[in-house]
């Protein structure tokens, strides 16, 4: 049945492009279908052992090596809740039918390729589905805004990903090259039993494919390409990608190697605490700087995706757990404030914030939801983000990481500090002439936006009863 | 095959490390698009080589070749999708520097 | 022996004139005859599908695909292309020394690493291990070939607007 969640959004597109021209209009739509039907997947936990005929036959037809459990849920749900706010935000930011027509078919190509990076158990299938999202991605970030003002920045920041993509995809192809050489096998399995026997191709080739995904996953130093990306990107793109796409393809590998091959390997331990934690500060400060809004968040991304690398280094269980929530609430929250992000493109056609102010009245619904989303990624109880941190920190304290702890915490600070100039510069304060005219964004928006903001109260509130369905399910 | 080939991992190794090395000087060094996506295609050329070399060294051919013909359709997308996105640029600029477009900062 | 490390020279040095000849169009040519030799390589090791696949894929469409490019971008600026041609150079001319130093220097090293051992265990036929065993990479590559078709339908669809 894992299989259906590779072939569904597959035939979902092939079925996109038969329709007649008149009907495309419904292809955002069924694409939202697709994404329901994924997040609903990713809440059958078991329904990959159901023994129904039909799944056999299927199984027989296309025995992929997939399995699905708690991550790959994990990845799922995300996918799938990303999914739906990108394609509501598309829905009003693309004005034009065929972009919203190529954009709903390219989310769904992404998203095969997310829901397979999610189940894999092979690494060079890994680095095949990371390309596939990687492809789709390419053609997201740079169709359409070339031909607008955008244009520069929509090539520059296209091609800073391209390039350090293809990079990040050479690494990990020598990384297969010298797995096969130690091992003879690509499977997870087999890396696992060769890094066991401290094979030192193995620890080669496991360095070499890590590097890899710090590319892909924008992790310092390989954190360059992001920002422009991000903010040439048209906004429902940059809410995709900022939501799942950069997460699935980097940080969510780590996860996923993590978990079932490092264990409590000591040299991989200290990579990630130190690669996280210099992440998580380049980031923060990075953001500080910023006067465009999409560049901010982008920064920010890069040092949340920090925060997830450090859980990993700490404490196993603890540390996953911790990882896979942050995970969760930064795809939620940061998806969220690029959407606001779109509302706020479209009312006043600038993302600079000096020359914003005091949207707080004018927007309301805007700067309400915004404020939950950045209060949440800085750790403010009682809402989402601030379990994800405090396991984070709990991960790192039981592992006797206390330095490492102390920079979460200290860094949370920072976070708190650039979100605050944010709010401040773009909603607080009185409004300036030019923006007499603003009004609150059209509902379009505001749905995805008030969704996903009830959903990190309600997780943050009920966290306690919640913690222990993810305890079950993700360790 | 009958042909004798040699079985030195660290042969292979330099010239897969002389193919990287040409393909990334390519690819920082010149300002060209069309340049810059033909040291990718190297790039991919010595990575290819790799993979077949691993193949050959572990007796496992067969695998390598799967992986290779993947790579290589791979390879073909990325190469057509770049050209695109070259096209898109030129369309817009009139030329093939990235010089022209170093203005965003931070 | 020797005439297969040959090959592998010839390999580069089909490479190295592919990134430092001043035509665009030569070093397309450059390139298509980087995988032509290539394919070669791959056939004298071995392996004849990859090779085969090499040399019609990379070697023919994908120098089709550059040769196109680069006809449809024909600087409208003489004066560009000529200053690009000279720069080239200028850039490009400490590459070959960098590569033969290279060269030697891993010709050297024979680390510890001596790797070589044939691991136990079959091997099989490309064709079944491909469609037998790694049907998922294929279902990839289909996914792949789909994302390309909606990127030349995008990326190369004229400006009408």
């Amino acid at each position: 049945m894992s299989d259906l969640l590779l072939l569904v959004p597959f035939v979902a597109v092939i079925l996109l492009n038969l329709l007649p021209k008149r009907a495309r209009g419904a292809a955002l739509w069924i694409a939202f279908g697709v994404l329901v039907l994924e997040v609903a997947a990713a809440f059958v936990e078991r329904f990959a052992t159901i023994d129904v005929s039909v799944f056999a036959v299927l199984e027989r037809i296309f025995p992929f090596h997939l399995a699905t459990d708690g991550l790959a849920g994990l990845l799922m749900l995300c996918a799938g809740l990303v999914g739906m706010a990108a394609l509501l935000v598309a829905r009003k930011m693309f004005e034009d039918a065929d972009d919203r027509f190529f954009f709903s078919n390219l989310v769904l190509v992404a998203l095969v390729g997310i829901n397979g990076i999610a189940m894999v158990r092979d690494l060079f299938s890994l680095y095949v589905f990371v390309e596939v999202t990687a492809v789709a991605t390419f053609i997201l970030i740079t169709a359409r805004r070339m031909a607008g003002t955008e244009g520069d920045q929509a090539f520059e920041g296209a091609w800073k990903y391209i390039l350090l993509s293809v990079i990040a995809s050479v690494l990990m192809l020598t990384a297969v090259g010298f797995f096969l050489l130690s091992t003879g096998e690509i499977t997870l399995a087999a890396a696992k039993e060769a890094l066991a026997t401290r094979d030192p191709l193995a620890w080669i080739a496991m360095g070499l494919f890590l590097c890899g995904l710090f590319v892909k996953g924008a992790l310092v130093p390989f954190h360059g390409w992001l920002a422009d990306a991000y903010t040439a990107a048209p906004a429902p793109v940059s809410v995709f990608m900022a939501g799942v796409v950069t997460k699935a393809s980097g940080v969510f590998a780590l996860l996923r190697i993590a978990s079932s091959t490092l264990g409590g390997a000591a040299p991989g331990r200290e990579i990630l605490l130190v690669v996280g934690a210099v992440t998580i500060v380049v980031g923060a400060f990075l953001a500080l700087t910023q006067t465009n809004m999409k560049r901010m968040l982008a920064y920010s991304s890069v040092s949340q995706m920090g925060y997830i690398v450090l859980a990993l280094g700490g404490d196993p269980r603890l540390g996953i757990l911790a990882a896979g929530l942050h995970f969760f609430n930064h795809a939620i929250s940061k998806s969220q404030l690029f959407a606001n992000a779109a509302a706020i493109e479209k009312e006043l056609g600038t993302l600079n914030m000096d020359e914003m102010g005091g949207l707080g009245s004018r927007m309301p619904v805007t700067a309400g939801t915004s404020a939950v989303a950045t209060l949440s990624i800085a750790g403010l109880p009682p809402l989402a983000g601030f379990w994800s941190k405090l396991l984070i920190v709990l991960a790192l304290w039981s592992a006797k990481e206390y330095a490492f702890a102390a920079v979460a915490i200290l860094a949370s600070l920072v976070t708190l500090a650039y979100f605050l100039s944010l709010q401040r510069k773009v909603f607080f304060g009185k409004p300036q002439d030019k923006w007499a005219a603003v009004r609150e964004t059209s509902p379009g928006l505001l749905v995805p936006v008030v969704a996903l903001a009830l959903i990190t109260i309600a997780l943050g509130v009920a966290f306690p009863f919640a913690l222990k369905i993810l305890w079950g399910g993700g360790a | 095959m009958t042909i004798e080939i040699p079985q030195s991992f660290w042969l292979y190794f330099t010239f897969f490390a002389l193919l990287l090395l040409d393909g990334l000087w390519l690819m920082l060094a010149t300002r060209n698009l069309v340049r810059i996506l033909i040291g990718i295609e190297i790039l991919m050329k010595s990575v290819t080589l790799f993979l077949i070399a691993a193949g050959v060294l572990t007796g496992r051919l067969a695998l390598a070749q799967s992986l290779v013909i993947t790579v290589i359709v791979i390879e073909v997308v990325v190469v057509v999708v770049i050209a695109g996105v070259i096209l898109g640029f030129f369309r817009k600029h009139d030329s093939l520097d990235v010089g022209n477009t170093r203005d965003m900062k931070g | 022996m020797i005439w297969f490390t040959i090959l592998l020279v010839l390999l580069v040095l089909a490479a190295l004139w592919a990134s430092m000849t001043t035509a665009l169009l030569r070093a397309t040519l450059g390139l298509a005859l980087t995988s032509a030799l290539l394919s070669v390589v791959l056939f004298a090791m071995g392996a004849t599908l990859a090779a085969v696949m090499e040399l019609s894929v990379c070697a023919g469409l994908i120098s089709v695909v550059l040769v196109s490019v680069t006809s449809l971008t024909q600087p409208r600026s003489v004066k560009e292309a000529i200053a690009d041609r000279r720069s080239h150079l200028r850039r490009f001319w400490p590459l070959p020394l960098v590569l033969i130093a290279a060269g030697v220097g891993l010709s050297f090293v024979h680390a510890p690493i001596d790797i070589v051992i044939r691991l136990p265990g079959g091997d099989g036929d490309v064709r079944t291990v491909l469609w037998s065993m790694r049907q998922l990479d294929l279902f990839g590559q289909i996914l792949i070939l789909l994302a390309g078709v909606f990127g030349v339908l995008v990326l190369f669809r004229k400006e009408a607007k």
